[in-house]
């Protein structure tokens, strides 16, 4: 019998996979095409305190073995998620939900963290401070390390659920930034967020995105975010989300042997739905192939 | 969804037409979309369906980059993988008795799908067909069949009126419209009829079902999603002025 159970800062999860947020919605568009209740858990769409439109269109853009996007934060607003997402979710979705969360001020990281943290089906609180599409906040935090654990000094002081940071790949030294997020009281590291890329349309001779930039996710992304996974996991003694890239249960693997505790997957949802309901029936076959009995004794196991 | 190509045929230049076989169980209305998945591409292709029926689907589509041209060199028997029945396609209840379907280039194909529901639903639809040059026509013949009446204009008027379709519209009888092309032709009608009928918006997408915001637009009644709300949106509630 093979064993998929890991545990996240106290949050027991069947298995280690996890939609990632702005890849799942609230869920709901999923739950049409299979019973979701059998992922580890799922990021939900990043949410702030008032609600956001986002960027111009065109938002997507192809790449090789990936994609860029710049929505720019689109959602609801969290008053919204709480009086109208989160009721509707009872019906399709019964486990501890993630809540990720985005801000443009200390201030806001906080008022929204306090009031998903008071909702009874948040398990775990994701802070975006990485998110590359919006001016003038979001990735700002994550950048610095000082900024960083400032953000995650205030948000711990007000949550009592586990507040894992999540990091942005757009900086030299990943390690320095997840350290002072430790340090700072974070229960745990969630990385990483997309790169910052761009396309240019040959006829037009315009960028493809109306936001000109956006974030590059696919597996084109995966050894970027194994390598920083590989690097936060000897910097920090959390324990991690590691996300880029992943599409199929060997992918998963790869990213918890480099030190990831749990896997979350994001693209690979908006090319196929069933995308991460295939990874779970997919990992005990892959794991007994490897020899692996229980998933959470390989987290790590890359490290000399 | 594993579909089949039964056929694969060039029609102008540009524009082919590919059918497949498979289950069409989700197809509910005409004007809706099918997400392709393309060896060798990330993101899945959006295409309008033209027609379908309990065996297949008819997709009519344009050569417009690497995705579509890879999507042209496919042949019969080769195998696609498709999510079918996307979106909120024409409501043919919507219709008055004679409604006046407008397609501007590769705009067409789902008014053709929109033209066989309206027939069997009792109701005398017209078609307006607006292309650049008479070698960029295509599927008229398809409408001809059906013995409903086409008018026909190109840009430079070597087939049909000479003009833009919104010209022709004063010449035309109607009750009711729906509208699929681009953007600057769907804008033109909806400025032409104080914003009635349907029109189906087009969208750069990501997942095609709603997931990943990508194809968010501002209605009146706030953001809605091209892929899933959409594409057919009712003119009373785009924000064109």
């Amino acid at each position: 019998m093979t064993d998929l159970r890991v545990s996240l800062a106290g949050l027991e999860l069947d298995n280690p996979v996890i939609p990632a947020s702005g890849c799942f919605g609230y869920g709901k568009e999923f739950a049409a095409y299979y019973d979701i209740n059998l992922l580890g858990s799922f990021s939900f769409k990043g949410t702030t305190l008032e609600k956001r439109f986002g960027n111009p269109t065109p938002r997507i853009a192809e790449t090789p073995d990936g994609m860029l996007n710049s929505v720019g934060l689109q959602n609801p607003g969290v008053r919204h998620v709480i009086d109208v997402e989160l009721p509707e979710m009872r019906a399709y979705f019964r486990k501890p939900v993630i809540a990720n969360v985005s801000g443009f001020s200390i201030d806001e990281y906080v008022e929204t963290c306090r009031l998903l943290d008071g909702q009874e089906q948040v398990g775990l609180i994701e802070v975006n401070i990485s998110c590359p599409n919006v001016h003038g906040g979001g990735m700002a935090f994550g950048t610095d390390p000082a900024s960083a654990a400032a953000v995650t000094r205030a948000v711990k002081a007000v949550a009592k659920k586990p507040v894992y940071i999540k990091l942005s790949p757009n900086v030299t030294d990943i390690a320095a930034i997840a350290k002072a997020c430790e340090a700072a009281g974070a229960d745990g590291i969630s990385l990483i967020n997309t790169l910052l890329g761009m396309r240019v349309d040959l006829r037009t001779r315009r960028p493809v995105l109306a936001n000109r930039m956006g974030g590059l996710s696919g597996p084109a992304v995966l050894p970027v975010a194994l390598r920083m996974v590989y690097q936060v996991w000897e910097a920090v003694k959390l324990p991690i989300m590691g996300m880029g890239g992943v599409t199929t249960a060997r992918d998963v693997i790869e990213m918890m042997l480099c030190g990831a505790t749990a896997v979350q997957v994001g693209a690979a949802n908006l090319v196929n739905p069933y995308a991460c309901r295939e990874i779970i029936e997919q990992l005990p076959v892959e794991m007994e192939k490897l020899g692996i009995g229980s998933l959470s004794e390989i987290i790590g196991g890359a490290h000399a | 969804m594993n579909f089949t190509i039964t056929t694969n045929e060039r029609l102008t230049e540009m524009v082919w037409r590919m059918t497949l076989r498979g289950d069409t169980s989700t197809l509910t209305a005409p004007g809706q979309f099918v997400q392709v998945s393309l060896p060798g591409f990330f993101l899945r292709r959006p295409i309008s369906v033209c027609d379908w029926d309990g065996e297949g689907l008819t997709l009519v589509y344009k050569v417009v980059g690497q995705g579509t041209a890879a999507m042209a060199s496919l042949q019969p028997g080769e195998h696609l993988d498709l999510l079918t029945g996307l979106g909120n396609g024409f409501r043919v209840e919507a219709c008055g008795e004679r409604p006046l379907l407008i397609g501007g280039g590769v705009g067409l194909p789902p008014m053709l799908g929109l033209c066989r529901a309206l027939l069997r639903a009792g109701k005398r639809p017209r078609l307006l067909a607006g292309f650049g040059k008479a070698a960029e026509c295509f599927l008229l013949a398809d409408f001809e069949t059906l013995g409903v009446p086409v008018t026909v204009t190109t840009l430079d008027g070597s087939r049909g009126l000479r003009g833009v379709a919104t010209d022709a519209m004063p010449l035309l009888d109607f009750d009711s419209l729906c509208a699929c092309g681009p953007l600057p032709m769907l804008r033109a009608v909806w400025r032409q009829t104080g914003g009635r009928g349907q029109y189906s918006l087009e969208e750069r997408m990501g997942c095609g079902f709603g997931a990943c915001m990508g194809c968010s637009i501002q209605t009146r009644g706030g953001s809605r999603r091209v892929c899933k709300e959409g594409p057919v949106f009712d003119g009373m509630e785009l924000m064109w002025e």
